[in-house]
């Protein structure tokens, strides 16, 4: 079997014995091109990047990531301009692994079968669905699977364990473990320490899958979860993106910045 | 065609996935999951104790007030010349409108629960109102979400909400009405949900919480059927139930207990919100056809655009202002056991000024909608068929849109 992306992204760090560093940015923030300038930049320290296709009744997201996606929106972004975006980044950046991030219901409008030969027609190689949890994702995740697409699978403080080995069992070759009981970008309620712990119960389900922290991780934080697979940013820089704007400056000079020190805080 | 089952309640003709046919369902994070299997377990768990259920009917009893009264509208029958119209004065219920059931039912849950904090979502005022009196009456503290829009133009049951002690939380994402509180408190509740209850204020969201408040507000058919048996003798052969249809929590309380009739004798009017006349944002999913789509955690027909995004709603009755509705609902439209249609604004004001002319009664707008479509049908139909209309809010917190738009309130 051909590795995917994801998987070779993965070994690469593990190579380099460090966390993969995945970014979280909308596309369309502020703008189409603005978004594209900022994913092409970013990607030269990123690992993998998470593109998110906003929706405006997002039920898991933070303030920050709240604000980007209602600003992306407001510019006139659509799902077509989203897999422009991608289909772009990825004539540049061709090796790095795109994941696709949002709400069920823009693929639903889409049509799934559709949603996802778009997908891989512009090289998407993952997906996050967050209101389609497991097992109501079932049918779907398998679908991906036929387009070679992962099917990112969340799992939360709340999972109970017997729930964590049938989502294990069942998810692809990258998980995505919540930190906290949080939307997006909400402060960590336990210590990392803490938060590894509930980390290494699942990793111990199976080791070969690869599992990555996201919510609440920030540049402050990073560096505590060296031990994890990968790290998720997500909402510092859509912060950083809407005080860039705030302050008039370039957001893509600043998030590239942000993103180069978060690498450094992981190596 | 899917069809309504004659031996199950309808809010336990759900699939193992929750989904009333193509309707329902749990599109909910991760991290939901466990509070909300938790929730259901213990529901089922409660509705068949029969302790619950004696607790339930005492506060329903001597705290809510039950039965509230059905009566007959003699003047507005005799000027509209047609139908006879009736009513069930559900505003008489504690707080002014049906949501008390829901609140109350909420709150013992949460107790059981061992949960100290209890937070909702409320538009019209009328579910946060309740919802912070019956979290002050069984001892829980309370957080209402509410959209900055609705807080202006609900003042008088803001203030209720505060002098029953609770938080009223300001939302100023999007339209800034009921769509964005609901969103809003469901992320509280993603970030607090092992210390917190949380109650949806109608017959939407996760399945459980349609559920829930589909059979907190049944008490209001409960009560019905005993007093039109007690008034007729039996069920009359030709009954027309009408309400308003927001989220849908009143509507569905009040058809519950017909539901096994022939339509062609217990037939369901809901009334939507069309908006202002000639408005496109009507709030009005299944009167204009509206596809469905996925909105707060379940499938439902649903105003939005092409890519998926929620459409903003315009309505003067802040408590129909949703672009959703029940999935209860969607799912009593296809099996063509109910019928949808709409009143724009102008249309519910004009049935208000009507009804408070003649009758000593003082509908909200919400229900004025639903008393619209009595007035428009009443005069075509004969005499011995009987129109009910569910008067389910009390027009006290709309006296400063009514004062604007009338020049005056009674």
């Amino acid at each position: 079997m051909i590795s995917s992306q994801i998987s070779l992204a993965f070994k690469k760090c593990k190579k380099e014995k460090r966390p993969a560093l995945l970014t979280y940015t909308v596309a369309g923030d502020n703008t189409k091109k603005k978004s594209l300038e900022i994913l092409n930049s970013i990607s030269n320290h990123a690992d993998i990047c998470e593109i998110g296709f906003p929706h405006n009744t997002p039920i898991a997201d933070g303030g920050q990531i709240q604000t980007s996606s209602y600003r992306a929106i407001k510019n006139g972004i659509k799902m077509q301009h989203v897999f422009e975006i991608v289909k772009m980044f990825k004539k540049n950046k061709n090796q790095k692994p795109v994941i696709l991030m949002g709400y069920f219901n823009m693929i639903f409008q889409y049509g799934e079968n559709k949603f996802l030969k778009k997908c891989k027609n512009v090289g998407v190689d993952g997906l996050i669905v967050v209101d389609l949890p497991w097992p109501d994702n079932k049918t779907f995740s398998k679908k991906c699977k036929k387009f070679s697409i992962t099917f990112v699978q969340l799992l939360s403080p709340t999972t109970s364990i017997s729930r964590m080995k049938k989502i294990v069992r069942d998810s692809h070759d990258m998980m995505y473990f919540i930190s906290t009981l949080s939307t997006t970008g909400g402060k960590l309620k336990a210590l990392p320490k803490e938060i590894l712990k509930n980390y290494n119960k699942i990793k111990k389900i199976d080791k070969s899958k690869n599992l990555v922290i996201g919510f609440g991780i920030t540049s402050k934080n990073i560096s505590a979860f060296k031990t994890a697979d990968g790290c998720v940013v997500g909402s510092e820089i859509c912060n950083k993106i809407s005080l860039s704007l705030k302050k008039k400056q370039n957001p893509v000079i600043n998030v590239s910045n942000m993103v180069k020190k978060l690498k450094k805080k992981i190596i | 065609m899917i069809k309504i089952k004659k031996d199950k309640l309808l809010i336990d003709q759900h699939d193992k996935n929750g989904f009333w046919g193509k309707f329902g369902g749990n599109f909910i994070p991760e991290t939901l999951k466990k509070p909300v299997e938790d929730l259901t377990i213990l529901f089922e768990k409660l509705r068949k104790d029969k302790k619950f259920i004696k607790e339930r009917d005492y506060y329903f009893q001597n705290w809510v007030g039950a039965p509230t009264p059905f009566v007959k509208l003699e003047n507005l029958t005799d000027h509209l010349g047609g139908a006879q119209i009736w009513t069930k004065i559900v505003s008489e219920a504690k707080g002014g409108a049906h949501k008390i059931y829901n609140a109350t039912v909420h709150c013992l849950i949460a107790k059981r629960a061992g949960k100290k904090y209890i937070v909702g979502d409320t538009g019209a005022g009328y579910a946060g109102k309740m919802l912070s009196m019956a979290a002050k009456k069984f001892g829980l503290k309370c957080k209402i979400f509410m959209g900055a829009k609705d807080i202006k133009r609900q003042k008088p049951n803001c203030d209720a909400i505060r002098a029953n002690g609770a938080e009223i939380i300001p939302v100023y994402t999007g339209s800034q009405t009921l769509v964005d509180a609901v969103s809003e408190c469901m992320r509280y509740w993603v970030s607090n949900c092992l210390t917190t209850a949380m109650c949806v204020g109608s017959t939407v969201g996760p399945n459980i919480f349609v559920k829930i408040c589909g059979w907190s507000t049944s008490q209001i058919s409960r009560e019905l059927m005993l007093q039109i048996k007690e008034e007729f003798g039996e069920v009359p052969k030709k009954l027309k139930l009408i309400n308003c249809v927001g989220g849908g929590s009143s509507s569905f309380g009040f058809w519950n207990e017909f539901m096994h009739y022939n339509k062609k004798q217990v037939e369901f009017i809901g009334v939507e919100a069309g908006g202002p006349k000639k408005s496109k944002r009507h709030a009005a999913p299944l009167t204009y056809g509206s596809k469905i789509g996925i909105l707060h955690g379940a499938a439902q027909y649903v105003n939005q655009n092409r890519d998926g995004q929620i459409e903003e709603t315009e309505s003067i009755s802040a408590g129909l202002d949703y672009p959703g509705v029940s999935p209860l609902h969607c799912f009593l439209k296809d099996t063509n056991r109910a019928r949808y249609t709409a009143a724009s604004d102008e249309e519910a004001l004009n049935a208000y000024q009507l009804v408070t002319g003649f009758e000593n009664l003082n509908p909200s707008l919400e229900p004025s909608h639903a008393f619209a479509e009595a007035i428009k049908i009443a005069p075509k139909l004969s005499r011995d068929i009987i129109i009910c209309v569910n008067s389910c809010g009390d027009a006290i917190k709309d006296r400063d849109i009514l004062k604007q738009r009338l020049g005056k309130y009674k």
